[in-house]
């Protein structure tokens, strides 16, 4: 039987109807169209489904949409705003944190989810708070190194 | 993919309890969802009705008795109890279980409760609450009863809840004077299940160096989180030195009762357990040295 959804991601409110056997994934990468969101193991293991709710890191590929009704979702197309780039994405591209790009926007997410409770976090702060986010591609340094330059922008920014 | 169900959310314990009296077996409860939902996912397990529990912000808590201890809602999050100052202040032991407990985003939604009924037999938290003397507290529309974590896990993935219960309450009594306790673990990755994991508790008395008591606890080397009896009555009435819990740990491999798999021999999964007791045990004497 369906269900109905207020769902608001990325700031835009949604009515959906849906059967409670759908993944909230699948409603953010089919209905919404939203495809930044990978699906990858569909065992928890790898992160790439990371979406932010509520400000708080969780794997879109582990929650049913419906618990999701009247949360606040925030995907990789949200960090951006009017167009600008946020420092988290602007430090992954100058560091070259970025390969295939698959992981990238969990990696992103979480960050930012770091950042905003933990805004000077040291190295080990940031490899613990990114373990459950996979990368077969870039060794991780790179992303870490990205995530403290981040964090110092962000700091910076906020002296000005 | 997830087969079809009726869905529910309650939103308080007593309609909860009300469901599951009503559909029983053939119902599941989910709470974070973390460990349920992949086998959903997988066809392994295909309730016709599932009872959503996480809206019941009255099972959703974190307590500090004086006199009774700690007291844990089943929905409190991996989340909450990792960062919890009440517990990363008294309890610590739990602090560290949780920190290295899956990932951040699991512990965000997944729960303690949960991760308890799910009962994988490398779960982080079964082995610690046992060596805490930690009590559970379950419910059905008709009753209510407490037990041991020790008697809670049954076999693998098996609890002892009837099909009309419900786990509401984790228990932690405050740790004897002179308490040390200590969680160690092995995985093939960081946020990964345990290969091998451990926890050691001990009590020395208040005057001397003796041990009043040791609890010792295995995980993911049995079909339940095991307790190492033999491996404790090496040092409970001694005076623990280096050589004692060499000897401990070595009994304490020599109970465990490991399978090997994928991720490690039975070998070296006794030879992990050796290993990590010697350093709990270690641990756990000088946290209880200092306290």
């Amino acid at each position: 039987m369906e269900k109905e959804l207020n769902l608001t991601v990325n700031g835009k409110c949604y009515e959906l109807t849906v059967e409670p056997n759908t993944l909230l994934l699948d409603i953010i990468r089919n209905d919404l169209g939203l495809t930044g969101t990978k699906k990858g193991c569909s065992s928890n293991s790898c992160g790439v489904c990371t979406v932010l709710v509520d400000d708080k890191p969780v794997l879109a590929c582990s929650i049913l949409a419906v618990v999701a009704d009247g949360k606040e979702i925030t995907t990789v197309e949200g960090l951006a705003e009017d167009g600008k780039l946020h420092p988290l994405q602007d430090a992954f591209i100058e560091y070259g944190a970025v390969q295939c790009g698959f992981c990238t926007p969990g990696m992103l997410l979480t960050a930012k989810a770091l950042l905003d409770e933990n805004p000077a976090p040291t190295e080990n702060d940031v490899r613990q708070y990114l373990k459950g986010n996979l990368c077969r591609c870039t060794g991780y340094a790179k992303i870490i190194e990205a995530i403290l330059g981040a964090a110092k922008e962000i700091g910076r920014r906020r002296t000005i | 993919m997830i087969s079809d169900f009726e869905y529910f959310s309650p939103r308080t314990i007593e309609e909860a309890l009300e469901l599951l009296s009503q559909y029983k077996e053939a119902a599941k409860v989910m709470a974070g969802g973390q460990s349920l939902l992949i086998l959903m996912k997988q066809g392994l397990v295909t309730p016709k009705y599932v009872i959503d529990i996480k809206g019941i912000s009255a099972l959703n808590y974190i307590k500090l008795d004086r006199k009774e201890g700690l007291k844990i809602g089943c929905l409190a999050t991996h989340r909450a109890i990792e960062t919890a100052p009440v517990i990363r202040n008294g309890f610590n032991a739990l602090t560290e279980m949780e920190q290295k407990l899956a990932s951040v985003q699991i512990r965000t939604w997944g729960t303690i409760g949960g991760s308890l009924c799910h009962a994988d037999p490398a779960g982080d938290p079964a082995l610690l609450l046992i060596v805490l003397n930690g009590k559970l507290k379950v419910a059905s529309s008709t009753n209510e009863r407490t037990m041991a974590v020790e008697e809670f896990a049954k076999d693998y993935f098996e609890t002892a809840l009837e099909p009309d219960e419900l786990l509401t309450e984790i228990m932690v009594p405050n740790p004897p004077p002179r308490t040390g306790t200590a969680y160690k673990k092995s995985s093939r990755t960081e946020a990964a299940y345990a290969t091998v994991s451990v926890a050691v508790s001990i009590t020395l008395s208040s005057k001397s160096k003796t041990c009043n008591d040791a609890r010792i606890a295995l995980g993911a080397v049995a079909p339940v989180a095991m307790r190492a009896k033999r491996a404790e009555r090496v040092l409970v009435g001694r005076d623990i030195r280096g050589n004692l819990i060499k000897e401990a740990a070595c009994i304490a491999s020599e109970e465990a009762k490991p399978t090997s798999d994928m991720h490690a021999s039975e070998e070296y999964k006794r030879e992990l357990v050796r290993v990590l007791i010697e350093r709990a045990a270690q641990e756990a004497l000088g946290k209880a040295k200092r306290v």
